[in-house]
């Protein structure tokens, strides 16, 4: 059972090795997105650290949203999914490292460009890292409940504008506390709740999303 | 494994796509070392019934039996014992036919090693593009490394949606001793095919699939 999840996992990032043009376009976005509100608003420090986290938990949600319909789209499209499904695996366990794998390979890297975009916004060192922190617990969540959005719109038209409809009110709760943490740090609150908030988030999605992935798989490959 | 006899059978099978029926009553029973061609037109519903086999969708009444229980009980042993080509190849266009058929042996649960993988191309012809990606492979080509997949499962049952297609007059010849090497050593095959294909000698039943070929252009 987990050498099958290992060697999903494993699959994923050796396709994605193969296509760095892929990967390196959500990163980009990330960041461009991102370096954009400073442009826009000016470069008054006061403001920027005020609307820094914000910014770059919002900029980290449409870069995950960009790359989900790479989750199961490509293998959806070539048969590979239905090969998978026809394994002696539960495709639960698809889903669960089909989502981890989406995680290492577009999470990850989110987590380490954030301190630059958090210098940009004059964010102290000590809110860069409750910032990375929370997008460390808070981007598996982005995986997790995009792997039901992915499955779901599986094979239709006009797939991207209907996931980003379904997934982004989902992406809510993790933006109020991602952010939140950060805010609240930087106020000399703590960040601790708001943290641990999103680690039960992050549990829960963790339990439930792949079940509801997994059934959403079946019912799209039909 | 299990000890019962390997039987596969679908008992009133009802298939519908949307409102419209394609086909309902279907009953069948194979067995070890018999293939079932299905015969019918296009848009008749042979695929749907190949899916039906293989457990990826549900018919709308009536269900299909493996070693004499119900697909979805047994499930894992089913997808054990079964491979399936579809229209797809299943293969992943940026790796190599090596890696293709290791990755998809991993995921299966078996171990493959690299010479293994290589006799198996080399037996279908692919000796040439080993080293290859599969995206700069033919359509054929890409067909045989889906091919040599099928054999590297060890399958009992084969489920083939038109295989020939795409194939050469050799990968076709090639594929017709494949299976009947693989009927008469006792396995099952099922598959559907337009093109001639000849299996003399081995056990072939046949099953029409949405009644006589009804055709509104016909004259």
């Amino acid at each position: 059972m987990l050498s099958f999840l290992f060697t999903v996992i494993r699959r994923d990032l050796m396709l994605a090795a193969r296509r760095r043009g892929d990967w390196l376009t959500s990163q980009f976005f990330f960041v461009m997105v991102a370096s954009m509100f400073p442009l826009g608003i000016g470069p008054d420090p006061v403001t920027l650290k005020l609307i820094g986290p914000g910014v770059v938990w919002v900029s980290a949600l449409l870069a995950s949203l960009l790359s989900l319909p790479r989750l199961l789209a490509e293998d959806y499209r070539d048969g590979s999914l239905e090969q998978m499904l026809l394994t002696p695996q539960p495709p639960v366990l698809l889903a669960l490292g089909k989502s981890l794998a989406h995680w290492l390979i577009y999470g990850i890297p989110l987590l380490i460009i954030s301190p630059i975009l958090g210098i940009q916004f004059a964010l102290p060192a000590e809110a860069i890292a409750v910032l990375m922190l929370s997008l460390l617990i808070g981007t598996p969540i982005l995986s997790l409940l995009g792997s039901v959005g992915a499955a779901l719109t599986l094979g239709l038209r006009g797939s991207g504008v209907l996931l980003t409809l379904l997934i982004l009110p989902l992406y809510v709760p993790v933006l109020i506390f991602g952010a939140g943490a950060v805010d609240a740090a930087m106020a000399g609150t703590g960040a601790e709740s708001h943290l641990s908030l999103l680690g039960a988030i992050l549990v829960l999605t963790l339990l439930v999303a792949p079940w509801i992935a997994a059934a959403a798989l079946k019912v799209s490959i039909e | 494994m299990s000890e019962s006899v390997a039987t596969l059978s679908f008992h009133d099978l009802r298939c519908t796509r949307g409102e419209r029926e394609l086909f309902s009553g279907m009953n069948f029973t194979l067995q070890g070392g018999e293939a079932l061609l299905i015969q019918g037109g296009n848009g008749q519903g042979k695929t749907s019934l190949l899916r039906l086999l293989t457990g990826l969708s549900q018919p709308a009444e009536g269900e299909v039996r493996w070693r004499g229980e119900k697909l979805d009980k047994t499930s894992e042993t089913y997808h054990r014992e079964m491979a399936y080509i579809g229209h797809l190849n299943g293969i992943k266009d940026d790796l190599t036919p090596i890696e293709n058929l290791r990755l998809a042996s991993q995921l299966a649960g078996r171990t493959l090693n690299e010479t293994q993988a290589e006799e198996r191309l080399v037996q279908l012809g692919l000796g040439r593009c080993l080293d290859l990606p599969c995206r700069v492979l033919s359509f054929g080509q890409r067909r045989r490394v889906a091919l040599a997949s099928l054999l590297c499962s060890n399958a009992l049952l084969w489920i083939l949606d038109e295989p020939l297609t795409g194939l050469d007059v050799h990968g076709v010849a090639l594929l017709e001793n494949l299976l009947k090497a693989h009927i008469d050593g006792g396995g099952m095959a099922v598959l559907t095919t337009h093109q001639p294909i000849s299996l003399e000698g081995s056990n072939i039943r046949t099953l029409r699939v949405g009644g006589p070929a009804q055709s509104s252009l016909a004259s």
